[in-house]
């Protein structure tokens, strides 16, 4: 459940960026391989949007699919889990460059002022 | 505070840029380039030149008529683009712990690993062998209680008990608290022991020189494999409870070879808090990592910090 104390950053950032402003969308970018689930996030958006300028805004979710390096061989692979090894050459040593990101890429709003955050 | 990344200011951006660049469609998005590094990108009806508005920093600017209005979807949309990290503010304050325990030449270690593993009687064990030796002082995570800082404290070994009540983790802030309550010396051991759980630790960096997880001989050889995000994160690994192994089917090769495949740099301790056996070499462990981090110099913020 550590999506919900995730899902508070994300409003509580909004909030403060968009400084009263009604918040009409939320994009946000997540790894496949961050140990977040979006479902929870979205699951938890409502609750943690409730009473803020976030209340009415849409919750839209990139999932980053899992890419990793070989360090034998250098090839670029796909990583369905941490846990792997290369495909190519079947080295275990591979270093994760994408899968694991946690970020809020933008979100847009309207102009129009409404309460404070919470 | 500003909650994407905890500093103290909140300085107003400036608009350093918020014309629309000659050869630009008339009316198609424009954007703004904040002094903060924030983007916005407008798209405007014609109606509305020239006008003049507020930004959701704050900050107002008006805006010339462009030069050739052509009809525009009718609304005003504003997107602000952030690409912002969001556990940030987590992370600066973990930075922040990093640096006044790493240039106190304190060893702060986060003990995580599934309930029940035994974390807090290994640590008890820990506590009653070096409390002479080392100077130490505990951190104790848990949803609700104050059980396992009396147990620690009965060793004689000052600890300060955060209850996470709904949390399920520690974070950064927590242990900042509980560093001001403590008040650890120059030189000594901070052992943080985290929420029992496998998978929300992992996430947040509370500032600690190094995770430490905690594996049992009653659970799965297979958990390292179901819980790759904390042994990977973990730069020790205990596997507790090795005296029980005689009576539970637990393959401890394939354990650590587990474990391993996970993390290839772990290094594996296997010991026992009731026969003592192998904490001699988690001890060893211990000591070196105090000594190295009492030769280390002072990180570089710090000392501009103090030349300031």
């Amino acid at each position: 459940m550590h999506e919900l104390s995730i899902t508070r950053n994300v409003v509580a950032i909004v909030c403060e960026r968009a400084a009263g402003q009604r918040v009409t969308r939320v994009r946000l970018a997540i790894g496949k391989l961050s140990a977040v689930m979006p479902e929870a996030i979205r699951f938890c958006f409502g609750i943690c949007a409730e009473g803020t300028p976030l209340a009415a805004a849409t919750l839209q979710i990139d999932e980053i699919p899992g890419r990793g390096r070989c360090t034998a061989c250098q090839g670029e692979v796909e990583l369905k889990e941490l846990v792997g090894r290369c495909p190519d050459c079947g080295a275990a040593g591979l270093t994760l460059i994408a899968g694991q990101e946690m970020l809020i890429r933008e979100f847009e709003f309207a102009e129009k002022e409404t309460e404070p955050c919470a | 505070m500003c909650v994407t990344c905890g500093c103290g200011t909140t300085e107003g951006a400036k608009l350093s840029l918020h014309k629309n660049s000659a050869g630009q469609a008339p009316n198609a998005p424009h954007q703004h380039v904040h002094a903060d590094g924030t983007r916005f990108t407008h798209i405007h009806l014609p109606a509305d030149d020239p006008h003049e508005h507020l930004h959701a920093d704050g900050t107002r600017h008006s805006h010339a008529p462009a030069l050739d209005l052509l009809s525009v979807p009718g609304r005003d949309a504003h997107t602000m683009h952030l690409e912002t990290q969001i556990l940030g503010k987590n992370q600066l304050i973990a930075e922040r712990n990093r640096s006044w325990l790493t240039e106190r030449g304190i060893l702060a270690l986060n003990i995580v690993s599934s309930p029940g593993s035994g974390k807090t009687t290994l640590l008890e064990r820990t506590l009653i062998d070096l409390k002479d030796e080392l100077k130490i002082g505990v951190v104790e995570g848990d949803q609700a209680t104050s059980n396992d800082a009396e147990r620690i404290r009965a060793t004689g070994v000052p600890a300060v008990q955060i209850n996470t009540g709904t949390g399920c983790h520690l974070e950064a802030d927590m242990l900042e608290r509980a560093i001001a309550l403590l008040k650890p010396e120059a030189g000594s051991l901070l052992i943080i022991e985290n929420v029992g759980n496998l998978v929300c630790p992992a996430l947040f960096d509370l500032g600690e020189r190094a995770k430490v997880v905690i594996f049992s001989v009653t659970e799965g050889e297979d958990k390292p494999l179901k819980y790759p995000h904390m042994f990977g994160a973990a730069e020790v690994m205990l596997l507790s409870k090795i005296d029980l192994q005689p009576y539970v089917r637990f393959d401890v090769q394939k354990a650590i070879s587990n474990a391993l495949k996970v993390n290839p740099a772990l290094k594996v301790f296997p010991v026992s808090s009731y026969s003592g056996e192998g904490l001699e070499a988690w001890y060893g462990w211990l000591r070196g990592e105090l000594q190295n981090g009492l030769a280390r110099p002072p990180p570089q913020a710090s000392l501009a910090h103090a030349a300031a």
